[in-house]
Parts: C-alpha cells; sequence; structure tokens
C-alpha cells in the first residue's frame, strides 16, 4: 500500500528535481515504447533528442519552434499562477493570427516599417479579445472558463478556415485555400541568414522577462500568486479575484495572439488554414513542466520544441511515426503532475503506524 | 450516593494536548433518566470530555464505567453499539440528499426506504421532531437539520443521548421545541448529557450539573437550586483576574463608529448581524465578549471590509463614511485588521514572511515604488522590524509562514498590523494559543497603540483577557450587541448572563426571568 | 426502398447524438461521486482506435465494442491512480489525459488510416423494422444505440434509487461525512472513474465503427468536450443529458444539412461553429446566479480527498 505523507515543509531540493526527473522517466519510458514498437530504443532515441542539434540549422529550427510555445506558455503560467485555467490558447493564437495576418492582407502593398509592428499589436489584440470572452463569462456569470475558451478554440479554426476559403483567398492562388504571401514589410525579420530563426524569439525573450519582472519584482505578480494560493488571504488584502480573472485571461491571450501572429508572418508567410501542430495546447505541458515561472517555461519550452523536431527527424530517419511526438507530450504532463508531488509528499510504503485516528 | 447503577460513570479521565491539559481527572456520572448539564466557559474541557465518551479522542489515563462494567470505547461506531448517540454542535449532513437519504446513509444496513421511512415518521411522531423526509437538506434551517441529527440518534435506542451545546444556533421557539422532546426522551429513561453553557437553559432542564473550569471539575450541584448568577460564578470563578488599571487618559474623538450594521449570512451556519451598532473612540480599548459562533466572524468580515455592506455609513472610520468599501481601501483610512484564522487567511501559508509582511503592508508601509514595483529593500526591513519588535522566532525572513508555530506566526501577523500606526485596529483573538510571555507582549503593544491615540477592537472569547485589557465590554449573543459596560465595574455573574442572552432582545425572555429571581 | 429525406435526418440526429450521451452518461456519474474528469476526450478517442483496430483485426464488433470499453476504462484508470491515489490537480490530469489520448491513438491508429471498415451492424427486427415510417426510425439501430437510451433509465435508477447510489452520491457531496461514517470514498470514486471510462471509450467507439466506419486523427472534434458541457447542461441527471444529446444532435445534423442542400447561403464553417456557440451559450445560461444552485453540483466536484490530511 502507497501513501503520501504530507512534508512539513515543501523539499527544496524536489522543487528543481522534480522537472528533471520527469524529463528522465518520459525518456526512460520512451526507452520501453520505441523497443515494443521494434524499433532500436538507443538509435531512436538519439535521432529523437541529439541528432536534431547536431547542426546549426537544427539549433534554429529547434528556436522557431520554441518560440510560440515559450510566449504562450509565459501567458498560462500566469494564468495558472492565478487558479484560471485558459486552455484555449490554440483559439487565441488562430484569433492573433487572423487579426495579424489580416492587417497584412488588407495593406499588402505597404512597404512601412511600421506595418509589422502594427500587426503585432493586432495580433495581441486579437488573442486578447478571443480570451475577454470567456473572463467576461466567468466574471459576471461564473460560466467554467475551461469550457468556454475550449469551445472557441473549434470557432476559432472554423473562421480561419472560412476566411481562407471564402473572402481572404489568393485571388491568384489557383483556388487553394489560402491567403495572398504577406508583403516584406509584414513579415518578420530573419535573425540568422540560411536559417528560419525570426524575430519572434526576440518577443518570446523580452516576454519572458517582463513576465518574470512582473512576477518577482511589482505588486501585480503578488496579487496574481495570493490569489492562487490563498484566496482567503487575497480578500484581507483587498485583492480582487475578479481583476486577477481579467489580467491572466488578457494577458494570456495576448502573447497567445502575438505566438499565432509570429508563426504567420515569420515561417508560415501567409494565412492557411492549419498555422498550428497544436502549440496551443503543448505550452500547458510547457507551462506546468516550466514549474510556472517564466525561467522555468523558456527551458520546457525548448524542451518541448525539441519533441516536435525529435519527431519529424526520427521519422525520416527510421521511421518513427510522428504520432510519438503527442503520446510523448502526454506521459511528461503525466509525469511531471506526479512528481510535483515528492515537493509537498514523501511517499511511505506499508499501513499507517497511527492505529487509530485522533 | 443514589440507589441505581450509573448509567455512564468516568473517573480520573486525564487527556493532554500539546501545550494544554484539557482534562484534568475529570469524574463524572450520569444516571438512567437524567438529565446532566456539563457546563464551563470554552476552553473549559467540555468537547474534549464527550468526545472521549463518544470514542472520538482516546483519553490518557482514567476508566469509563458503563452501566456497571468498564469499557474501552475506540470509535463511535463502538459508543453506538453501547447505546451513546451524540448530536454535534456542527452537523455532518448531506446537503444535497433528502432528509431520508441522510438518515439512511448513517444506519448501513438498513435497505427498504420504505420501511425506514415509517420508522423515522413513527419516532419523529413520537418525539415531536416533525420534518418533511422528501425535503433537501439545503432548504432547512438549522433548527431542522438538528432535527436530522436528533432522529438518527433516536432510531439507534439510544439509552444516552449527548447534545453539544444545542441551542448555540436555535431561535427561541426551536429551542422550545427540542427541550419538549429532550423532556419526553428522559421520561422514558433515556440519560441526557447536555453540553452548555447557557444557564438558564441548564436550570429548565436539568436535574445535576457538573461544572467544569480549566479542565477540571469545580462542582456538582443541582442547578434548579442555584440562580443563574452563581453558576455563572462557578463557571467564570469568583476570582477573576482584574485588570491592571491603565492610567486614565482623556477619551479622544470617535474613530469608530457602528450604526445600526445589519448583515444576513451568506453561510449556511452564519449568524446574522442585526442592528449592531457602538462607538470607539481613540485611546479607548473595547472588547467583544461572546460565546463562539455568535456573528464574531460575520462581525470581523462587515469591520474589514472583506464584506461590504449598505449603506456606506453604517462602518464609518475617522469620520469618513465606509461600509461599502473593500479591505484596501478601508486600510487607507487608517484600519488594520488581525484575523482569526492566521493560516491562510492572516498569513499566506506557502509564503516567506517577507511576502507575507507585504500582504496587508503594502500601503501603510509605502513598500511599493511607483508603478507597484515592490521595494524590496523596504519590505524587508519591515517584515525584520516587526521579527525583532514582537520577538518572533524564527530562522529568518525567508520562512514560509506555515513553517512558523502557532505563536509565533501570531506574532509575527499581530505584529505587521501594528507596526503599520493604525488609527483603528480589529484584532479577534490576538493571543490564542501564544505563551503567557508572548501574550503579555502582545497586550502591551496593543495598551501602547491605544495610549498613542489608536482605537483598539478586541474580539475574543477569552474572558479573562477581556477583563485585563478593555476599558469597555459588550458582549455578542446571535448577532446583536449589548449595551457597553465599564470593565472596573463589571462582575462575572453579569459577563456569565450576558453571554447566556440575558442582555440582547433574542435572549430577554430567558433572561428576564432570571432577573426577577 | 428510398427514405423520406425527413426520416433520414432523424435517423442521422440519432447518429450524432448517441456518442454524446455515452459519454456524457458515464461522465455524469464521475462527477456526482465528486471527480471531475476533463479527459473525456482522449478516453473517447483512445476507445475509438481500440474499436476500429479490433473490429479491423479480429472482424468482431463484439470483441471491438469489448476493446473500446476497457481501453477506455484504461485511461480511466491512469487519471484515477493520479487524482485519487498522488492526489494530483484533477483539472491538469483531465487535461494531460486528453493530451496522452490524442497522442496515443494518432500512434494506434496511424497504420489504419484509410482502411475501410463494415459499418457496425443494424439490429433488424423481423416485421417491426419493415414498418413504414417507425421501422426505419425506431428498429433499424445498431447496438450501441439501444445501449445508450438504455443506460439512461437504469443510470437514473442507479443514482436515485439505488442504495449503492445514494452512497457514491454522498461521496461527491461531502466526502469527509461519508468518510466518518465509514464509507471507502476512494474505493467508489474509482469504480466511478472507471465506469465513466468505458462509457467514454463506448463513445469513442461509436463514432470510428457506426457514425463514420473508419479511423481518422481526433475524430472526436471537441464531443468529449461537448459531453462535460452536456453534465452541466443537464444538470447531472440522466433525463436531462439524453434531451441534451439529441439536441446537439439536432444542431449537427441541422448545419449538416444546411450545407449540403444550400438551404443557405452562408459559408459552412460558419454553420459548423454552431454546435460549439450553442454549447457556450447553454453554460452560460445554467451557470448564472440562481439557476446554479438549484443545479446542485456536486459540493466536492475536484476537490482532492487525503484522509489523513
Amino acid at each position: 500500500m502507497i501513501r503520501l505523507v504530507p512534508r512539513s515543509e515543501p523539499s527544496a531540493a524536489w522543487t528543481y528535481l522534480a522537472p528533471v526527473f520527469a524529463v528522465a522517466l518520459t525518456v526512460a519510458a520512451g526507452f520501453v515504447l520505441f523497443a515494443l514498437m521494434g524499433y532500436d530504443p538507443v538509435e531512436t532515441l538519439y535521432h529523437f533528442f541529439v541528432s536534431p542539434l547536431s547542426s546549426r540549422y537544427g539549433v534554429a529550427e529547434l528556436v522557431v519552434k520554441a518560440t510560440p510555445l515559450v510566449l504562450i506558455g509565459v501567458g498560462l503560467s500566469i494564468g495558472f499562477r492565478a487558479g484560471v485555467w485558459n486552455i484555449g490558447a490554440e483559439g487565441q493564437l488562430t484569433l492573433g493570427a487572423i487579426f495579424g495576418g489580416g492587417l497584412a492582407i488588407w495593406l499588402h502593398d505597404s512597404e512601412s516599417i511600421l506595418l509589422l509592428p502594427a500587426m503585432v499589436v493586432f495580433g495581441a489584440l486579437g488573442g486578447a479579445l478571443w480570451a475577454a470572452i470567456p473572463a467576461l463569462l466567468k466574471t459576471r456569470f461564473n460560466v467554467n472558463e475551461i469550457l468556454t475558451s475550449l469551445m472557441l478554440t473549434y470557432v476559432a479554426t472554423l473562421l480561419l478556415s472560412a476566411l481562407v476559403h471564402g473572402p481572404w483567398r489568393d485571388p491568384e492562388g489557383f483556388n487553394f485555400p489560402e491567403s495572398r504571401l504577406f508583403p516584406d514589410a509584414g513579415t518578420m525579420p530573419i535573425l540568422l541568414d540560411g536559417t528560419r530563426l525570426h524575430l519572434g524569439a526576440l518577443l518570446a525573450v523580452v516576454a519572458v522577462g517582463v513576465a518574470w519582472f512582473i512576477l518577482s519584482k511589482t505588486l501585480l505578480g503578488f496579487q496574481v500568486k495570493v490569489v492562487g494560493a490563498a484566496p482567503r488571504a487575497a480578500r484581507f488584502a483587498g485583492f480582487s479575484q475578479a481583476r486577477m480573472v481579467w489580467f491572466s485571461m488578457l494577458l494570456g491571450g495576448g502573447l497567445a495572439g502575438i505566438a499565432g501572429l509570429s508563426e504567420v508572418a515569420g515561417p508560415i508567410g501567409q494565412l492557411v488554414p492549419e498555422i498550428s501542430p497544436g502549440y496551443g495546447f503543448t505550452a500547458i505541458i510547457v507551462a506546468f513542466l516550466g514549474r510556472l515561472h517564466p525561467l522555468g517555461v523558456l527551458f520546457a519550452g525548448l524542451l518541448m520544441a525539441l519533441s516536435y523536431l525529435g519527431g519529424e527527424n526520427a521519422q525520416i530517419a527510421v521511421g518513427l511515426p510522428t504520432a510519438v511526438t503527442g503520446v510523448f507530450q502526454g506521459l511528461l504532463l503525466f509525469f511531471v503532475l506526479a512528481a510535483d508531488l515528492l515537493v509537498r509528499y514523501r511517499i511511505a510504503f506499508g499501513s499507517s503506524p497511527e492505529a487509530k485516528a485522533a | 450516593m443514589n440507589a441505581p447503577t450509573p448509567r455512564l460513570a468516568l473517573s480520573g479521565i486525564t487527556k493532554r494536548f500539546p501545550g494544554c491539559l484539557a482534562n484534568d481527572a475529570v469524574d463524572l456520572e450520569v444516571l438512567p433518566g437524567e438529565t446532566h448539564a456539563l457546563l464551563g466557559e470554552n476552553g473549559a474541557g467540555k468537547s474534549t470530555l464527550v468526545k472521549i465518551i463518544y470514542g472520538v479522542l482516546a483519553a490518557d489515563q482514567g476508566e469509563i464505567v458503563w452501566e456497571g462494567q468498564p469499557v474501552t470505547i475506540r470509535d463511535p461506531n463502538a459508543a453506538r453499539k453501547l447505546g451513546i448517540g451524540m448530536v454535534f454542535q456542527h452537523f455532518s449532513l448531506f446537503e444535497a440528499l433528502t432528509v431520508l437519504e441522510n438518515i439512511a446513509l448513517g444506519m448501513p444496513g438498513e435497505r427498504d426506504m420504505t420501511a425506514l421511512a415509517a420508522r423515522v415518521k413513527s419516532v419523529a411522531g413520537t418525539y415531536g421532531l416533525p420534518i418533511g423526509l422528501d425535503r433537501y437538506v439545503h432548504d432547512l434551517s438549522v433548527g431542522e437539520r438538528q432535527r436530522i441529527e436528533i432522529l438518527r440518534c433516536l432510531l439507534q435506542d439510544p439509552k444516552l443521548l449527548i447534545m453539544d451545546e444545542p441551542t448555540s444556533v436555535l431561535t427561541p421557539q426551536e429551542v422550545e421545541k427540542l427541550f419538549e422532546t429532550l423532556k419526553r426522551l428522559a421520561a422514558e429513561g433515556c440519560s441526557i448529557l447536555y453540553i452548555s453553557h447557557k444557564l438558564d437553559e441548564i436550570r429548565a432542564l436539568c436535574q445535576r450539573a457538573t461544572i467544569l473550569r480549566g479542565g477540571k471539575v469545580v462542582t456538582v450541584c443541582d442547578p434548579r437550586t442555584e440562580t443563574a448568577s452563581s453558576l455563572a460564578g462557578m463557571m467564570i470563578g469568583s476570582e477573576l483576574a482584574r485588570p491592571t488599571p491603565r492610567d486614565q487618559r482623556d477619551a479622544g474623538a470617535v474613530r469608530l463608529e457602528v450604526e445600526d450594521l445589519d448583515l444576513v449570512s451568506p453561510e449556511p451556519f452564519g449568524i446574522d448581524l442585526k442592528n449592531v451598532s457602538f462607538s470607539l473612540r481613540g485611546g479607548e480599548i473595547l472588547g467583544i465578549a461572546g460565546v463562539a459562533g455568535n456573528g464574531q466572524i460575520e462581525l470581523q468580515e462587515a469591520l474589514s471590509g472583506e464584506v461590504p455592506v449598505e449603506p456606506a455609513g453604517a462602518i464609518t472610520i475617522d469620520g469618513q463614511p465606509a461600509g461599502t468599501l473593500g479591505p484596501a481601501a478601508r486600510r487607507k483610512l487608517g484600519l488594520a485588521f488581525l484575523p482569526e484564522e492566521r493560516l491562510g487567511h492572516g498569513a499566506v501559508p506557502g509564503m516567506s514572511l517577507t511576502d507575507n509582511a507585504l500582504l496587508s503592508g503594502y500601503g501603510p508601509k509605502r513598500l511599493l515604488a511607483p508603478g507597484g514595483v515592490i521595494r524590496e529593500d523596504r519590505t524587508r526591513a519591515f517584515a525584520e522590524e516587526v521579527i525583532e519588535r514582537f520577538d518572533v522566532r524564527t530562522p529568518g525572513v525567508e520562512a514560509e509562514a506555515r513553517a512558523l508555530s502557532g505563536g509565533n506566526l501570531q506574532k509575527f501577523i499581530i505584529g505587521r498590523e501594528i507596526e503599520q500606526r493604525p488609527t483603528v485596529l480589529i484584532a479577534a483573538q490576538p493571543t490564542w494559543g501564544v505563551d503567557a510571555g508572548a501574550a503579555a507582549r502582545i497586550h502591551q503593544a496593543l495598551f501602547d497603540l491605544a495610549d498613542a491615540g489608536a482605537a483598539v477592537l478586541v474580539i475574543s472569547q477569552d474572558l479573562d483577557e477581556l477583563l485585563a485589557i478593555s476599558d469597555r465590554l459588550v458582549v455578542l449573543h446571535l448577532g446583536q450587541l449589548s449595551e457597553p459596560l465599564k470593565t472596573a465595574d463589571v462582575t462575572a455573574e453579569q459577563i456569565g448572563l450576558l453571554m447566556g442572552g440575558a442582555g440582547t432582545p433574542a435572549g430577554a425572555d430567558l433572561g428576564s426571568e432570571t432577573a426577577v429571581q | 426502398m428510398s427514405l423520406d429525406p425527413v426520416i433520414l435526418a432523424l435517423i442521422t440526429i440519432v447518429g450524432a447524438a448517441t456518442p454524446l450521451l455515452l459519454a456524457a452518461l458515464g461522465e455524469a456519474v464521475v462527477e456526482k461521486s465528486g471527480v471531475l474528469n476533463l479527459g473525456v476526450e482522449g478516453m473517447m478517442l483512445v476507445g475509438a482506435v481500440a474499436a476500429f483496430a479490433t473490429a479491423v483485426g479480429t472482424g468482431s464488433s463484439t470483441l471491438a465494442l469489448l476493446a473500446a470499453a476497457l481501453a477506455g476504462a484504461a485511461m480511466a484508470l491512469l487519471f484515477g491512480f493520479l487524482t485519487l491515489t498522488l492526489l494530483t490537480s484533477q483539472v491538469a490530469s483531465g487535461l494531460a489525459l486528453t493530451i496522452f489520448g490524442i497522442g496515443l491513438s494518432a500512434l494506434i491508429g496511424s497504420p489504419y488510416v484509410g482502411t475501410p471498415l463494415e459499418r457496425l451492424a443494424r439490429l433488424k427486427v423481423p416485421g417491426l423494422s419493415d414498418l413504414p415510417v417507425v421501422g426505419p426510425l425506431l428498429f433499424s439501430h445498431d447496438v450501441l444505440v439501444y445501449f445508450g437510451l438504455a443506460m439512461v433509465p437504469v443510470i437514473a435508477w442507479f443514482l436515485n434509487r439505488s442504495r449503492a447510489g445514494l452512497v457514491l452520491r454522498a461521496v461527491g457531496d461531502n466526502h469527509e461525512a461519508a468518510h466518518a461514517i465509514g464509507y471507502p470514498v476512494i474505493r467508489i470514486r474509482y469504480m466511478a472513474v472507471l465506469f465513466g471510462g468505458m462509457m467514454a471509450g463506448l463513445g469513442g467507439a461509436y463514432l470510428s465503427l457506426a457514425y463514420t466506419p473508419m479511423w481518422i486523427e481526433q475524430m472526436t472534434a471537441g464531443r468529449g468536450w461537448i459531453a462535460l458541457a452536456l453534465v452541466v447542461f443537464a444538470a447531472w441527471r440522466p433525463v436531462g443529458i439524453l434531451i441534451g444529446a439529441y439536441l446537439f444532435g439536432g444542431v449537427t445534423i441541422l448545419q449538416l444539412h444546411a450545407q449540403g442542400g444550400a438551404m443557405i447561403d452562408i459559408a459552412s464553417q460558419y454553420l459548423s461553429m454552431l454546435p460549439y456557440i450553442a454549447t457556450i451559450v447553454v453554460l452560460t445560461l445554467m451557470s448564472s446566479g440562481a439557476a446554479r444552485r438549484r443545479l446542485q453540483a456536486p459540493a466536492c466536484l475536484g476537490r482532492p480527498f487525503h484522509p489523513t490530511a
């Protein structure tokens, strides 16, 4: 019989070890999984985790994929800290792409250097607007934000599909469901020649820095933490829970919107029906793996990006189905959640020493 | 002394908790058909003793004899098998289920709901406990909920029924109904152990009373031949700790004015505040006495701003209407608040003392730079100042609040509020769980604050504390306040009567009766 | 024999409603015990792919349904171990279950993309099935449709009339009190969670065996989440879930027909949004203010239970 014995205080060592432990367990599970599927586990793990990083281009691709994950993960981690479960970041990402991308399509002749900044602002607005719907429903009508933000994701995807099949379809695009290509002024500049590494990566780093500053240095961040950790103490201090819902939803939505915009204005370069392989959902894992800390999210984002990259690489190298990536990500989140327990509890075996409850 | 074998006899029951001797060699004897009162102040050890009888707690020493046989009661199930039933002060009912379902869940053997319903109906009829079996608990009044608990016990044919403060949340009409039921039960031979501090009830209902004070039996008497005043004297003790008189000061201006404050509690077990009015001047310490659960929590929430009240004028802080303001805005007016619950309310358990200093101190102590940026040096200095001035034992300012002992955390929280130099301080249970030295330090800090011109309101269940530190006393009973009394002139009897409801309209029926005698 | 288009539409409503009905009925039992499992989508997907792979591999629809129920239960067991034994956050673990389920089903299903499968057999009742209108409408469905409909009164009876159901509701309403009386809170919750997993797995199986007899990645398309919303809509009552599932089925089919028949000149995507928007509207109506109290959400929903703490 396994029992959980609460620790008198959280284990400092496990606070840092838990994510590492979870990653190690995931790799071990991958070893077993690959072996069961009939692949050489060592070779497959190598192609999954090591060889993608053996070239300059590979490292740049890692950052390209980490960019949206970190942008979204940072916003979600602030929300999760406040006890706000925004899981519709995928939809907010899509709306960001629609708003920012829409601007580029509308001003497709523009050569202004202000176009790209305006697109970023529009992207943030689009994502924030989409997140405002669950925030409003939560604060006004007490509607669970999990279900509403998720439903809005499907609506957002359909909206994007309707636009690129309809009014925003490229007039010279042979009827493909794609918008016209964004003008150069509306495209993220490449930071490293010969790669796809673009300006969005810098935006992600800035987001990490700003979020870290807010969380650890300002009263606003303090309010987020108190509302999430001890709602009654928050009331005592006079911190408003509704304000925290609004703040974390708008921030999370805005950052997801920027992530969406930087995808369509970056590697994609136009609006297409599918602009994300589920970055909005994977960012949930990123947030937890990073222990809801902005710097942790940065590392976790890079690691999760590696799982996408590794999945593609292993498919090419040994023919591993790309779906393995999804399994890996789900397993990792399980292990992260379970390992987190070791911070607050220790595991004991055998029956309870107290014969009788007092 | 009596011919019949006692149904229950306790001898030498001792129970020790860390830092406190809850029961000290307690003897108790309950005869068949007797209604026996267990009388004492909060903390006298009544609840501990009945929990031992009901098998919830195990005694460290002593013997329990049930109908002449020594027994060990390992758990509530064993108690029920012997024929002991207990109605707790707070009921453990299932809100979303019906009355009948609640009763059925307590009787694991009972499968046939129709037969059970018939039995419940017959028992309910016999003892005058009318209740709709298909009604949902969440729709029921507190009195009706209590009836379910009593029915649950009666269905097991108890020989001893323990009632823990059964009337503390009942209306006078419900109390009357309950008494009829209990009298009928006693007439049929069931023994009743009745725990209360309400003197008139005990005089009306019980044949004998065992009076506890500080975990010891003071005396056993026949309450019918005593007056409420003499019972109160035995319960509280004649040697009242008289206040060390503070230098009389000129009372300052009115700093906190509460006028006709009404508040309907949102909680199912809550108490509504009715017509609460008092005023508090600078330099003055006002004590609010009363038994727990008479509206203290609600009053604290209304005064702190955690539950804003209408109209704004119901609460005035330094001449500013503040009823509709939240806690932060009231703090700007000079209010500080020490909540009863430390972890999770007065402090965030998983945060450092520095962060917890910030929790309420960010405004008054100017811990923020423009733009809401935390001034870490000042915050840390503030935390260190509190730790030093109030002798908080902690490894340092980075220790988590939950790592501190209760007493040290209490010192930290009250220090945090006092060091903000409030003009009005609301302190609930300021010395609960702290040792004597720390309590003296806290009391001195309250004196100093008052001497500096602040108005101090202390809400406490510790009567000795209130008598020692407050200039005036009021008693809270069922959400209403008594007239204020000067602490210097007050007697234990007076306070005991007021705590039993003699000074407020809700308790007037019982109170006036005693006043005549 | 050609069918009246109206009857055809009604039959397809049954198809669209059945997976929602199955999954939501299971989740209602889970939530009544006080556990919020947000992993319905993941359990449905794994159930769908397990059923499809088994049907292709063995040719037996009985085995396929069994596999779906077992696969859903296995996923639920994972969730139960995390939340009930390891006391992890139910919300986060439910999300993890869905993410894992999406990945796992895609992995298992990758060899089956494009594989054809014969639809789950419709049960014919001699005589009755051949009746006009009534025959195709009532007597020509597959076993899962009838199973789902039968489960409505069964679960209603279980929750409201049986002793075990009473204990289950008590655990969901006040786990401390239930524990104090002596009911095994954790064991009861495990059983509820497993049942919910089986029902979600069968709901998924309906999609891959009957509704569109093939395997497509993420073929549930949010139905697991809609099922969660349905439970709230129905105020945890089986009959309410039945009504809700058929209403949503109706909305789904209506928009499909509107698209197909070009009754309205509007992009199909906007019509496809309807079920999701309807879900949000319904949730808002059901969650606000006074209605919320009437709903009687289980009081312990989502709260972890640690008896020694």
